[in-house]
């Protein structure tokens, strides 16, 4: 166990200097002066001292590999350099904000495995009757309607037509906590509907495998209950597949977040990347995508401990 | 396959259906969405771009088979132009990714260690990525148009192509008849393309079925961002997000393109998982 662990997680890090190297180079790799890109595109004019000014924030006016072991340097350090804008540092604007993206991302998680694997463990035991089509087709058309449809369809039905909830915004748990859930739970369900669709199909398809081997005709053979044998015997043995995909969806909500955070009006990371992206805040819009490729991989990564737990054959690969 | 004699009709109906109905039901939908992309002028006759005060955010009539939005153009003649866009945007940004994931895919698997590790480890720090998140990065520096679209989301599901196809490859590139094609004396590339590609196709054509439903997502997803075509070209995104502003008026505007997208993409979704049923053998019954 503790080798696997120990290889799957210097594994992770090779990834992230990966992912840091092409980040790094892909200001560079676009075509255009990077300088000439962040003062406004083609038809800006910049004065050349808004161009010296950003080339030496930036350190632009130094050799490419001495620019690159800086940036390597500073980002070990937890340095993502300062704000174009208002030269507040970076990584204090990310800390802020990454809270609030998981307070979507996290009960959005729960909301998707919950119901995907019961609604998709409904239909496999009801295979062959008329409830197991219609909870397929159901969950093909979720993960076939994107999140800002899905997003904007509540807001329209449970905010506009009823009048049940509030369309946008956000209010800090500590200062109201049932405003917070208010607002909270339009979001959570856009953001819920595709992943869950997802494991829904998952665990049906993983079920049903499970279900038609023997082990199973002998836990019935022997006078189990079906509820014993689907929780315990198959249930368990389907989790595999179900946890690896559940470990991809959060991956996914991730980005899914971006649209929901776009609708709701939410104050989390991607809400910080969009507006960036309109003052052309290069420091800012790299530490949002490097942030969430650093949490993309480490989502990844602990996907596949559980994995190595639940299944003692790859431990002792 | 073999039916045993005095099978009755019903039952090999619902085999055939159980065999090809996700794509039976996929095409017809494709089909809808192609004529209504490149017929809509010839038989609707409105400008989708022809703003009119006068008749804003109407309902469904006889002149406006689906109503107008808040600046009165025709929903149905905007749907219709959008479409195009939609069809363009995926079917050439997975030619794209189709063909580059191939080119490196194949490569990795033929072109001996070092370029293989190159190859699919870059693959997978791109795959590290939320893609969305790499699109909007993207998009900020090369500005939103129609092409830069195509070259970002094809770009984007490049790596996708690379696994399949270098996985296929690594499958079948020690399987007799490659190896006999080696003996007799053929190059790399003639093996790839004679004896592998062919093989793989199948793979391939799964990838790019799904993928286009994907491409779908993102593209709409961009646009609904503010990061698409500009307007006023009509897209399917920036009209959901457009209609939303005014959605105090009337829901409708927002429910039409939201149903497109969602129909357009579960088709492409139908055909992809229709495909994978039907070239995979071993998931026949």
């Amino acid at each position: 166990m503790w080798r696997y662990l120990l290889r799957r997680v210097s594994f992770s890090i090779g990834l992230l200097f990966v992912v840091a190297t092409l980040l790094f180079f892909s200001i560079h790799l676009l075509p255009g002066d990077p300088v000439l890109l962040i003062l406004g595109g083609d038809s800006a004019q910049p004065s050349p001292e808004q161009i010296a000014m950003v080339q030496a924030k930036l350190g632009l006016d130094r050799p490419l590999w001495v620019q690159y072991a800086v940036w390597l340097g500073r980002l070990c350090r937890g340095d993502l350099g300062r704000s174009l804008v208002d030269d507040r540092p970076v990584a204090r604007d990310l800390a802020n904000r990454l809270p609030r993206t998981l307070q979507l991302v996290i009960p959005a998680t729960l909301v998707a495995t919950a119901a995907g694997v019961s609604l998709g463990m409904f239909a496999a035991r009801r295979r062959g009757r008329l409830a197991d089509p219609i909870a397929s087709s159901t969950a093909l058309l979720g993960f076939s309607m994107p999140t800002f449809v899905v997003g904007m369809l509540l807001v329209a039905l449970f905010s506009i037509t009823l009048g049940w909830l509030p369309p946008a915004g956000y209010v800090p748990w500590g200062e109201d906590l049932s405003g917070f859930l208010r607002h909270l739970i339009l979001p959570t369900l856009a953001l819920a509907a595709a992943p869950m669709a997802i494991t829904m199909r998952m665990t049906r398809s993983s079920f049903l495998e499970q279900a038609s081997l023997d082990y199973v005709r002998t836990a019935r053979a022997k006078g189990l209950t079906e509820p014993m044998v689907a929780w315990h015997h198959v249930l368990r043995n389907a989790l595999l597949p179900i946890v690896t995909v559940v470990g991809l969806q959060i991956g996914g909500m991730f980005a899914g977040a971006v649209l929901v955070e776009y609708i709701f009006s939410w104050p989390g990371l991607n809400t910080l990347l969009l507006n960036s992206i309109s003052t052309r805040d290069y420091p800012i819009i790299q530490g949002v995508v490097l942030l969430a490729a650093v949490l993309f991989v480490f989502v990844n990564l602990v996907t596949d401990l559980c994995y190595a737990v639940i299944n003692p054959r790859i431990r002792y690969e | 396959m073999n039916s045993p004699p005095g099978l009755p009709i019903r039952a090999l109906l619902r085999r055939w259906f159980r065999r090809y109905g996700q794509i039976l039901i996929a095409l017809p939908l494709l089909l809808a969405l192609v004529v209504l992309a490149f017929g809509a002028p010839f038989f609707l006759g409105h400008d989708p771009n022809r703003v009119n005060p006068r008749v804003k955010v109407q309902s469904p009539s006889a002149a406006y088979l689906l109503g107008t939005d808040e600046f009165g153009r025709d929903i149905l003649s905007r749907l219709a132009h959008g479409a195009r866009i939609t069809l363009l945007v995926a079917i050439a940004s997975v030619i794209l990714a189709a063909v580059g994931g191939t080119l490196l895919g194949t490569v990795a698997a033929y072109a001996g260690r070092g370029a293989e590790t190159v190859i699919m480890r870059t693959m997978d720090g791109m795959l590290c990525f939320p893609p969305i998140l790499l699109a909007i990065f993207v998009v900020t520096f090369l500005g939103p148009s129609l092409l830069n679209l195509i070259l970002i989301i094809g770009g984007l599901y490049i790596p996708r192509f690379t696994r399949v196809v270098h996985s296929s490859t690594l499958a079948i590139r020690d399987i007799e008849y490659v190896e006999s094609a080696r003996a007799l004396g053929a190059s790399s590339p003639r093996i790839i393309a004679r004896a592998i590609l062919p093989n793989i196709l199948a793979p391939i054509f799964v990838q790019a079925s799904l993928a286009a439903g994907h491409a779908i997502l993102m593209e709409s997803g961009l646009s609904f961002l503010g990061l698409g075509p500009p307007p006023p070209t009509p897209s399917w995104g920036r009209m959901v997000e457009q209609s939303g502003r005014f959605m105090q008026l009337s829901i409708l505007p927002i429910i039409w393109p939201s149903t497109a997208i969602s129909v357009t993409v579960l088709a492409f979704n139908l055909l992809g998982d229709g495909l994978r049923d039907l070239l995979d053998p071993r998931l026949r019954n």
